[in-house]
């Protein structure tokens, strides 16, 4: 064997086969990578020069940072202010957890196919897919047209995101719940209640838990968002911060939105572990 | 004990009796925050004279959004264009510096514990603060326009893509490095040989996934400025063209269900 | 020559894995390491290319000492030293023929290997390892399209493509049907009498190694307890190594009648 690979002459060149193996769609796909790459360049309208006048005051953006400062430019306290938005928006994460959660209970039992007869099933995955489809902010400016500025308002928009997170996991996790458990349960004769109560119940409430944790989560992080638009909260406090252009005080809001949030990640992930 | 012996017989119980007032202690607990942040919230915040007329404006806001302004879509194909390259090339920027940073920060592949320390630093800043955040800073910094709303979605999405990155680089096999380290390569080899050819599926995943957040959260940045579709929405809800509003929420609708489809049958290829 | 003095090697954990090993491997001999499980062999043949660092003692490779290489120089000494593992280790997402260049990765620059641009003699004896070794037709397929022995086979390639002097091979059959695994230990064992190369195998197979070796060291608790020829071990030194057991049914002559499968095998995958 070894004396015949001895005599038979070999390639020196070898190269990777391409990821795409047929050469023609190969060059149409880079071509058309190019093409769209260099339309989408061409297309944007970017003030060049105005960002370019901006440099100097991203600079002083990021110097505020070092260190943070708790005086606007006129020298006045701001700590009261800073505290009172994150209150506000710690609050309006924890009642738009709660809301959320007690609303999309009906609406995720409605949204299991293996609980719900067809009509109650579309109707409730209808609101799930229209509650999931918009982001918080935009669900933020039409809560603001109807309630008015306010913490109010971005805690209803909270509120409907929280719905369709929610009930889209907990109808889903139903579903694929154990058809044995509850077959089991329900040839025991109990009634509807009973069968959700005894078969589904202890079968999803601990990932609906840690879920919970999970969208409390989310809802601080949002709810430091939907300020922006007039929703409340920290967010309202930042973008004034912004529009006086007091940034050292936006770098300091900044800094404990980040600090918060490692912190709240870090707990519920902590506290979801412990609970399952 | 779940059962307890009383006079008349043992009593079953579902829990231990300090696990029970446990349980009702946490109840409590949680009842007596919600009740506390929902006053906090109503003093403050809550307008009651809208609240008589909330249900009627809403059923209001959406007839007049009926039926949606068709012809005003001819505004829109700039608007949608922009906000698909300012998801498209701030995820690509994102990717870039994400895969550095990812290398830099997984306990396996850092170099020092000093350049780990600083790339977390680079991934918990960035990714704790939302795009629409990021934006309203840029767009005060660079002015108004797109590439306030590219960097934006850029920023965000460095930390979102490399943290899981870095966990995928971390979750490796480490058989197949060393057998390449065994040969005599050198480090950058053996992450090139090595580490990347086994997080090169997750790495595409984790971009296409990134894209597909980005499209979404593209389409709000202009109610901030720094444009895309938001733009118009915001200024047609000012301008009260309710018309013009419900367009738009189905442009959105419709570009947000085909990036998700998009999304997943990449993915779906690739994994 | 291999050559180690008074190697002792303590884990962190304060486990100590190797206690005062002195050994010394001539060229060309193939010697099989057995002991149980957690003996110590993979530490050993890890100090001896330094995967794993060893806590005292010398090993030196030819003239070179091996324990106190800076890593840009012990870089170039893992050059001359081949491994084959027990998983086979191939990066299962590249292609065979990429997993056997990857060999040649100590001797090219980082950018040449980046774009796969090896010297054509590297290429060329690529081609020629996997068409020794029966594999050619493989060459673009990836590595984790192939059976375990086919595997096995790309990473003895990847190993010989570093022309090293020595062969440290980790249980190269312990994921292996016992047909492969003797066709592979019969390939190492022809590889090495071709190239003239000294190897350590490890294996816990007591057959396998009483085949296909030239010297077989028995390894206890990070201690030497044997050291002779294949013949050597008899029920006695292997009760010393394992523990107690009916050791003759072990020990039988083997026929070597399989000679045939290697080419048999061959056919089937061609």
């Amino acid at each position: 064997m070894s004396e015949v690979s001895a005599e038979k002459k070999f390639p020196d060149r070898w190269k990777k086969p391409p990821f795409i193996s047929n050469p023609t769609l190969r060059w149409l796909l880079y071509v058309a990578v190019a093409v769209y790459f260099a339309t989408a360049f061409g297309t944007m309208d970017i003030d060049w020069q105005r960002a370019w006048e901006g440099l100097p005051r991203g600079a002083e953006f990021l110097a505020s940072f070092f260190p943070p400062s708790l005086t606007d430019s006129n020298g006045v306290h701001v700590t009261g202010t800073i505290i009172d938005g994150i209150l506000d928006s710690i609050w309006m994460a924890i009642l738009a957890t709660v809301a959320g959660i007690v609303l999309s209970v009906p609406v995720g039992l409605g949204a299991a196919r293996n609980l719900s007869p067809m009509p109650v099933y579309l109707f409730c995955r209808s609101i799930i897919a229209v509650s999931r489809t918009f982001p918080e902010v935009i669900l933020a400016i039409f809560a603001v047209k109807l309630f008015g500025f306010g913490s109010f308002a971005g805690l209803v928009a909270l509120s409907i995101g929280t719905i369709g997170f929610f009930a889209k996991l907990l109808a889903e996790d139903i579903e694929t719940s154990s058809t044995s458990q509850n077959e089991a349960v329900k040839v025991t004769g109990a009634n509807w209640f009973q069968w959700v109560n005894y078969a589904i119940q202890p079968q999803v409430m601990p990932r609906m838990i840690g879920l919970a944790m999970y969208r409390l989560d989310i809802n601080f992080r949002e709810s430091a968002v939907v300020g922006i638009v007039g929703g409340g909260g920290i967010g309202d406090t930042l973008k004034t911060s912004f529009e006086r252009y007091d940034f050292s005080i936006s770098a300091t809001i900044l800094i404990v939105i980040i600090v918060i949030v490692i912190s709240l990640e870090y707990s519920s992930g902590y506290l979801r572990k412990w609970v399952q | 004990m779940p059962i307890i012996d009383k006079p008349d017989g043992p009593v079953w119980k579902r829990r231990k009796t300090p696990v029970q007032l446990l349980i009702w202690f946490g109840w409590m607990v949680a009842i007596a925050i919600t009740v506390m942040a929902w006053k906090r919230i109503a003093a403050n915040d809550l307008l009651w004279v809208y609240m008589p007329t909330a249900g009627q404006q809403a059923v209001d806001m959406m007839q007049r959004m009926i039926p949606p302004n068709w012809s005003y879509m001819d505004k829109l194909w700039k608007p949608v264009w922009d906000t698909l390259n300012i998801a498209t090339i701030g995820s690509v920027m994102a990717m870039a510096i994400a895969v550095p940073v990812a290398f830099a920060a997984a306990r396996n592949t850092t170099p020092h514990k000093l350049v780990r320390a600083f790339a977390l630093l680079i991934i918990v800043s960035t990714r704790s603060v939302n795009s629409l955040i990021w934006a309203l800073a840029l767009v005060f910094i660079l002015g108004p326009g797109v590439l306030a709303g590219t960097l934006a979605i850029g920023l965000r999405s460095i930390g979102g893509c490399s943290k899981l990155l870095y966990e995928a680089i971390e979750e490796i096999d480490h058989n197949q490095v060393e057998a390449i380290e065994a040969t005599g390569a050198s480090r950058l080899q053996q992450m090139a040989y090595g580490i990347l050819p086994q997080v090169m599926p997750t790495f595409a995943g984790v971009g296409v996934f990134r894209w597909d957040i980005n499209i979404r959260q593209s389409t709000i940045l202009g109610l901030v400025g720094a444009g895309g579709i938001g733009l118009q929405l915001s200024s047609s809800m000012n301008t009260l063209a309710w018309t013009q509003v419900s367009m738009i929420l189905l442009v959105i609708l419709g570009t947000v269900v085909i990036s998700e489809t998009v999304s997943a049958k990449v993915r779906h290829a690739i994994i | 020559m291999l050559r180690l003095e008074n190697v002792f090697k303590r884990y962190k954990t304060g486990d100590l894995a190797l206690k005062d090993v002195t050994l010394e491997i001539p060229d060309g001999q193939v010697i099989a390491l057995i002991g149980p499980s957690g003996a110590g062999k993979s530490t050993l043949i890890r100090c001896v290319n330094r995967l794993v660092n060893p806590t005292s003692g010398k090993i030196f490779l030819g003239d070179t000492e091996l324990t106190s290489l800076s890593s840009g120089a012990l870089r170039k000494a893992r050059r001359r030293m081949g491994m084959i593992f027990q998983e086979y280790a191939l990066v299962e997402r590249l292609t065979v023929m990429e997993n056997v260049l990857s060999g040649r990765l100590g001797y090219v620059g980082f950018w040449a290997s980046w774009f796969r641009k090896f010297p054509k003699k590297d290429v060329q004896e690529a081609f020629r390892l996997l068409d020794r070794v029966g594999l050619l037709h493989m060459a673009d397929k990836r590595a984790d399209e192939l059976s375990g022995g086919q595997r096995q086979r790309v990473g003895i390639c990847r190993a010989l493509i570093q022309n090293p002097e020595l062969l440290l091979v980790d249980e190269p059959t312990a994921s292996l049907d016992p047909k492969t695994s003797r066709q592979i230990m019969r390939l190492i064992n022809e590889l090495c009498k071709e190239r003239g190369l000294a190897a350590i195998i490890n294996i816990h197979d007591v057959l396998l190694a009483q085949m296909y070796s030239q010297r077989v060291v028995g390894l206890k608790a990070g201690e030497l307890v044997f050291d002779g020829p294949p013949e050597g071990l008899v029920p006695e030194v292997l009760t010393d190594i394992y523990g107690e057991e009916d050791w003759e049914a072990t020990i039988e002559e083997v026929d070597e009648d399989d000679e045939e499968l290697l080419v048999e095998e061959a056919e089937v995958v061609a």
